[in-house]
């Protein structure tokens, strides 16, 4: 018997579990490496904190994710050992490998940042990356008659970098819906320069949260948090004080990858930006937020690198050449508050431009400008996630970017 | 852009950083540095570029802020004493280094 381990089933280990059992003959055996009981769909947690009660809809349990024939061990891994081909699990169990896919995303680290975790955590501090944070912030702003909300991303790289300023619009709608946004001060203080990193996504985007009335502290890189006297302090000596914090936290990969000698120094995998091979180890692949890569921590880039990845993990089992075929590219939904929503496509060489998704010129859905189609196809999505994204059924999606329908930046800044 | 930096012609990209990171000699690095106003550098200067540029030669990119706290020597809060507003950014510049990576 031959051994497909997989560590994490979340976004990217499912579809690369499921998708490989499929694949893969009778004399493999598949196991996933994954210590919660529960999948959780990500993006569902941006709409609790406004009062969303769709539990429900955004856990499933872990079982039910997986393919019949895929092994799950719920349990926590404690080293990799490259030498011997083994995963040492908590507890001391060995687990072997012929071909081992790292997935185990990317956690949040509040007690990075000095200030963060103490009494006021989860209750005038707050994160919404996690279910708990998700609702306690939501009986947070349920009770905020006013001041000032300051959302803080401590530092880069985080999942869904888009999520911060859909938190924002989307605060912006809930405080006017209430008849109390003239008593509500949004702030937005980021470690980058502007609203995004990408020129053209980062202008549209600005110039919403200008609209929008949402104050940006830019460059803005947190040392600490007075909890008492409710200060956010950046290492360049600014102080921004709050009513309310909702932080993003500093992210890391999996504790074990540093131990076993695999992460960077958060932690992250460096793997190779083609072929999705983690460096220096045949036998190792990576992919979602695990890896170093400089595209997006989301669970599309998951979805594109999964076909690249299944690929590859055949051919290096058959001991044929990788092919370098992703190419990072990614695509996200970002709501824009009261119903609407812009769509981004990009890649590592080709930032998010206008035009239309999937199909080019027709649609439906409208690229980098507002729309309620593309609310509702980010509504939808999570349907599609659970019972075709998650099964590794085929989508019309196709893991390149194209530049089909798109404007190109030169014509739109000729034209601005 | 083209500029004249220790008597050598310099491309530069258009927010300061060099195109070619071979060019950079210590004497560009404080032609660089007098650019932004930091002049003369102190030796805990060059113990950051010094770090940036070895690292940067080791793992093919730019060292974060965060990554040159940990490993330089140099704490975070004195990174922002010897490179006011955005160390990261600005050390990369003087090590001739590209502009360091943000996320995506």
């Amino acid at each position: 018997m031959k051994h497909l381990t997989i560590l994490g089933a979340g976004t990217a280990g499912t579809i690369v579990a499921n998708r490989m059992r499929r694949e893969l003959g009778r004399d493999w055996q598949v196991t996933v490496v994954d210590p919660a009981l529960d999948h959780l769909y990500q993006p569902g947690l941006l709409f609790l904190p406004f009062g969303a009660r769709d539990e429900q809809k955004i856990l499933r349990r872990r079982s039910l994710t997986l393919a019949s024939g895929v092994r799950w061990l719920d349990r926590a891994v404690d080293n990799v050992d490259t030498l011997t081909h083994q995963v040492a699990l908590e507890g001391g169990e060995k687990v072997p490998y012929d071909f081992l896919v790292l997935a185990t995303g990317a956690h949040l680290q509040p007690q990075e940042t000095p200030g963060l975790l103490g009494s006021a955590w989860h209750k005038s501090i707050h994160d919404f990356y996690t279910l708990e944070g998700a609702q306690t912030l939501r009986e947070s702003l349920e009770g905020f008659r006013g001041g000032r909300l300051v959302l803080n991303v401590v530092d880069n790289p985080i999942k869904c970098p888009v999520a911060p300023l859909e938190f924002l619009f989307l605060a912006d709608e809930f405080f006017t819906r209430k008849g109390r946004r003239k008593d509500v001060e949004l702030v937005y203080a980021t470690p980058l320069e502007g609203a995004f990193t990408k020129p053209m996504a980062s202008r549209v985007l600005g110039s919403l949260l200008e609209e929008k009335g949402i104050r940006v502290e830019p460059e803005f890189l947190a040392s600490e948090v007075d909890a008492d006297g409710k200060i956010l302090r950046s290492f360049d000596g600014r102080e921004v004080p709050y009513d309310l914090l909702v932080t993003i936290p500093l992210h890391m990969g999996a504790e074990f990858l540093g131990t076993s000698g695999l992460g960077n120094d958060l932690n992250f995998v460096p793997t190779d930006r083609h072929t999705l091979q983690v460096k220096g180890q045949d036998r190792l692949f990576a992919l979602g937020d695990t890896t170093d890569l400089p595209s997006s921590k989301a669970g599309s880039v998951a979805h594109f690198q999964s076909e690249v990845l299944a690929e590859n993990l055949s051919r290096a089992i058959a001991g044929r050449p990788l092919v370098p075929d992703f190419d990072g590219h990614t695509n996200c939904f970002v709501e824009s508050g009261f119903g609407r929503a812009i769509l981004i496509d990009f890649n590592y060489d080709t930032e998010p431009l206008p035009g239309h998704f999937p199909l080019p010129w027709l649609g439906p859905m409208t690229l980098l400008g507002q729309s309620r189609r593309n609310h509702w196809g980010k509504l939808g999505f999570r349907f599609l996630y659970w019972n075709a994204l998650l099964p590794a059924r085929p989508l019309p999606l196709p893991h390149r970017m194209s530049m089909r329908g798109k404007r190109p930046a030169s014509d739109l800044l000729q034209a601005a | 852009m083209l500029h004249e930096y220790a008597g050598k012609t310099i491309e530069t990209t258009p927010d300061g950083f060099l195109v070619d990171s071979a060019q950079w000699t210590p004497a560009v690095g404080e032609a660089l540095a007098a650019e932004v106003g930091l002049k003369p550098l102190s030796e805990k200067h060059w113990q950051v570029i010094t770090f940036c540029r070895e690292d940067a030669a080791k793992e093919g990119q730019s060292p974060t802020v965060r990554r040159i706290a940990k490993l330089s020597g140099v704490s975070m809060k004195e990174l922002y004493e010897l490179f006011p507003k955005g160390p990261g950014k600005l050390a990369a510049r003087i090590a001739g280094l590209p502009k360091p990576q943000g996320c995506v």
